[in-house]
């Protein structure tokens, strides 16, 4: 509803975004597929590849074409399918704490009690603390075996503490980012909580609805909506977690996909190979931002 | 009768919430502690509270590593994407929410598409391009990525609140012969005040704890506090105190932010998707 | 001076016409109301002469000259919105003063026309208070100042009343008429209350589904409506529409007679009925009566009429006041 004035003003005032964003996507994206195709390694100058292999095909900066070996290596690589799993792993993880417990943790703020600001303040906080900061935290002061606090913790009850980051790397790492994101998602659910319909609550207990029942027929339905958005918005975040994987140094038994790519490219300088790779984690995320976007399309219609 | 229970009820989901709520600050708390401790007494925790408290660690970290630099370079980061995301967006998210046309939300669902995409994917021709054109470790390259890279979330918030804001108002400054600068300058940011302010707020906490890009990209010039605390990996990372206290200097402005902002930063860390 | 002439001015999204093409010459200092039930097009059409919407074809004149592409305020109208649509953040003086700002003029000649503005509109005392500390009268006050001060050659209106409770609502109606009478500027009034479009308007225009159905003073389309639908929307209560048997006897397809025009006898007349439902309002009462054949009426007996709901009654038409019309809903005139 408006006039082609303003339409044409909004088509003008949308256009510096929309060129900056097209650019920053395709003009990384459309090397990084070049480069994929290349035998290109930034410690391996390029004539040399070129008198290695004589007649191999050439680009204009004398690098070698490579075909789609980068691509049959990465994914050929067992680290590549140990890190997938491990991407996986870590978003459906912390997905599943992040929901339930954020759930559980809603309706507990969502309750009268004294106090209520301060320690939904203390809640909201350790989505303000910086990655690396909570990496090293976890990993030293709270996950160490001999004096971190959990091992105090187990010592105290007589226990044996466990060696977090040696036998279970993983699962720490998936402790510590869930930590991190269980306050958005009890946010969110709050905040929806509280739009919950005054009267809706009052005709509920007139009508002597057990809790229960209560919470399944008329709460969760009501959350439904604001868990799809925690799950959109946490999935774009926990697909790319990497500095709680650099920092702790879990990259073996640990390391996700973006982190492979990263030791491809920047710790071998396998530029060639590190792109495909990069190429196979786009793929893989625009299979997942696929069914994500379809649902969030549905929430944004409503 | 049933007064005294409901109090009875309210005691105990205050005795249970604040547990709930300290068991889930502990990390923050520990760390803020253990940064007044000397680095004897913050790995031994059996006598942890019975020991003295100093500000020795501050003082070691603060020589040892410059940590104002840093932070100078993390406020400017922050601040600086923040800004110029603003200045983008404002002008569209207006357009998308006033003078929508048949793709608006394809438009709105791509940009946050672009958000999809793994920072891996364009990990190397940025480090390249950065490389080739002295970007690298600079200011300017870091506040640029870190721009376009909270933009679709910036312009998806404001969109939201946009929304909100009945077009009625925009149309009667439009009658009263306002310029589109006027208007948005005029009616609309100052309308949209509280959802900008939360805007403003995620996006620098967003910037501020962004650690791919600013790892990968900066080594000193540029480096912000993420650069400053991964220094501590290791071997420092077996020195508790120092560590905490670096820490605890690098998470402080943010969490002080969000102490005194919480109203927008609640509204804020919703991303306006949920009223 | 202030005419405004719509030159079949039509308005289409894609395939979905909201105006098929509207033709319409509006006097300078007329106060014409636009009338008609919730989506037939009124407040579009409204939007369209303020510049707020396209036209898809046609053309607006304004004061002869043609406004069809101009900027809406480059028309030299002014609007009051239904919402008020009040800046939030600007005091009542800044929500005056702003498109005179926008217009550069300087600031004391600014100050004095707010200063009138304020007077004439009471609200001089309220001159430094936000919007949302304004009572809903106010707030429509202050909409109403903000559209005065630049001095238009006319005054648009978007159902401005419908926000105001019902006694406040009789008010500034009586204060828009007194407006319109103190400036002699021209007005279009946008409304759904037909009893609103009858006691403001100079003339009425009808519209329905985009079409003008009819223009008119206020008693022309009382007295002579040119189509059932007007018929219909015309008049509290409701005219009585009789089609089939009854309506042959008269040579119509349909026949309406309005509540007040139906003379009631308890011994006979020309059709008789069954009281269902009296409504007393003190100095009328309206009997809803089943009329047979004729199907449910509303009848208007003066004062207190004591009914029983059951008794069985006469009612007569006065001949020349029965509305025929022919299967298409036009009127059938002699």
């Amino acid at each position: 509803m408006a006039t082609q004035q303003t339409r044409t003003l909004g088509k003008l005032a949308v256009s510096p975004s929309v060129l900056m964003l097209l650019m920053w996507m395709l003009v990384p994206l459309s090397m990084t597929i070049y480069f994929s195709f290349l035998r290109y390694n930034l410690l391996d100058p390029n004539p040399i590849c070129s008198l290695l292999t004589p007649g191999a095909l050439l680009d204009a900066e004398n690098r070698c074409l490579a075909g789609f070996s980068n691509y049959s290596y990465f994914l050929t690589d067992p680290a590549f399918f140990k890190a997938m799993g491990n991407s996986l792993k870590l978003v459906g993880w912390v997905l599943a704490i992040s929901v339930a417990s954020g759930t559980l943790l809603a309706l507990l703020l969502d309750q009268a009690f004294y106090g209520r600001g301060f320690v939904r303040i203390m809640m909201i906080a350790p989505f303000l603390v910086m990655p690396t900061v909570s990496a090293l935290v976890w990993q030293n002061m709270l996950m160490d075996p001999v004096s971190g606090f959990f091992a105090f913790i187990s010592k105290s009850f007589g226990l044996q503490p466990i060696d977090w980051f040696t036998y279970h790397p993983l699962a720490s790492v998936i402790i510590m980012v869930a930590w991190q994101w269980v306050p958005f998602a009890t946010l969110i659910l709050l905040t929806s909580l509280q739009s919950l319909d005054e009267e809706q609550k009052e005709a509920a207990e007139m009508d002597g609805t057990p809790p229960l029942s209560y919470f399944w027929y008329i709460v969760l339905p009501h959350l439904i909506r604001p868990m799809t958005v925690v799950i959109l918005i946490e999935t774009i975040f926990l697909l790319n977690v990497f500095a709680e994987i650099y920092v702790t140094g879990t990259a073996g038994p640990a390391g996700n996909l973006p982190f492979l790519v990263y030791q491809y490219g920047l710790i071998a300088n396998d530029i060639g190979g590190a792109s495909a790779g990069g190429i196979i984690a786009v793929i893989l995320a625009n299979i997942v931002a696929f069914f994500l976007m379809r649902m969030i399309g549905k929430n944004l219609e409503a | 009768m049933a007064r005294n229970a409901s109090i009875r009820r309210k005691l105990v989901v205050t005795a249970f919430a604040w547990t709930v709520g300290l068991v889930i600050f502990f990390p923050i708390l520990w760390t803020v502690l253990t940064s007044f401790k000397t680095e004897g007494d913050a790995i031994n925790i059996a006598s942890f509270f019975s020991t003295g408290w100093t500000t020795e660690a501050y003082s070691v970290v603060q020589s040892r590593s410059n940590y104002v630099q840093f932070a100078m370079n993390s406020v400017i980061l922050a601040l600086g994407s923040t800004f110029f995301a603003l200045v983008i967006a404002i002008p569209s998210a207006w357009a998308m929410a006033f003078a929508p046309g048949k793709r608006t939300k394809d438009l709105l669902m791509w940009m946050l598409s672009t958000k999809m995409m793994p920072p891996v994917g364009a990990l190397i021709p940025i480090y390249l391009i950065f490389r080739d054109f002295g970007l690298l470790d600079t200011r300017g390259g870091i506040i640029t990525v870190l721009m376009l890279l909270n933009l679709p979330i910036i312009i998806w918030m404001l969109y939201t609140y946009f929304k909100e804001i009945p077009g009625e108002i925009l149309e009667a400054s439009r009658m009263d012969g306002a310029s589109l600068g006027k208007e948005l300058l005029y009616v609309l940011t100052p309308m949209a005040i509280p959802g900008i302010a939360s805007t403003l707020l995620l996006n620098i906490i967003l910037a501020w704890n962004e650690a791919f890009w600013t790892l990968a990209l900066t080594t000193k010039d540029a480096a912000p506090l993420t650069q400053f605390i991964a220094s501590y990996s290791s071997p420092e990372g077996l020195f508790w105190a120092k560590l905490s206290a670096a820490s605890t200097m690098a998470i402080a402005p943010i969490l002080v932010l969000g102490w005194f902002a919480q109203k927008q930063l609640v509204r804020g860390l919703t991303f306006g998707a949920v009223k | 001076m202030g005419t405004i002439s719509l030159k079949n001015a039509r308005k289409a999204f894609g395939d979905v016409v909201i105006i098929p093409g509207a033709s319409l010459d509006i006097r300078n200092g007329e106060f014409v109301v636009f009338v008609g039930p919730s989506g037939c097009g009124k407040s579009t059409l409204l939007r369209m002469i303020a510049g707020l919407e396209d036209l898809t074809s046609g053309a607006i004149l304004i004061d002869g000259k043609d406004m069809t592409e101009a900027a809406p305020s480059k028309r030299g109208l002014s609007m009051v919105f239904q919402s008020y649509a009040l800046y939030p953040h600007m005091s009542v003086r800044g929500n005056i003063s702003f498109g005179l700002k926008m217009a550069g003029m300087p600031k004391a000649e600014i100050e004095a026309k707010v200063a009138k503005a304020a007077a004439t509109l009471n609200l001089t005392e309220y001159l430094d208070r936000k919007p949302r500390q304004l009572s809903g009268g106010q707030r429509q006050r202050v909409a109403i100042g903000r559209a005065i001060v630049r001095n238009p050659e006319g005054f648009l209106f978007d159902e401005p009343l419908s926000n105001l409770d019902a006694a406040l609502r009789v008010n500034m109606r009586l204060e828009i008429m007194q407006m319109h009478k103190d400036l002699g500027a021209t007005m279009i009034y946008v409304t759904h209350d037909q009893v609103e479009a009858m006691t403001m308007a100079d003339r009425i225009v009808v519209l329905n589904r985009g079409n003008i159905e009819q223009v008119g003073s206020p008693l022309e389309l009382y007295n002579r409506p040119d189509s059932l639908f007007v018929a219909g929307f015309i008049g509290s209560p409701k005219m009585n529409l009789i089609s089939g048997k009854p309506a042959e006897k008269f040579d119509a397809h349909t026949i309406g007679i309005r509540p007040e025009h139906l003379g009631i006898s308890l011994k006979d007349g020309t059709w008789s009925a069954k009281i269902s439902l009296a409504e007393h309002l003190g100095a009328d009462t309206f009997l809803h009566v089943d009329a047979g054949p004729c199907g449910m009426m509303t009848v208007r007996a003066a004062g207190e009429y004591d009914a029983a709901p059951g008794a069985k009654i006469f009612l007569t038409p006065e001949p020349d006041r029965i509305h025929r019309f022919d299967k298409d809903g036009r009127a059938i005139r002699k």
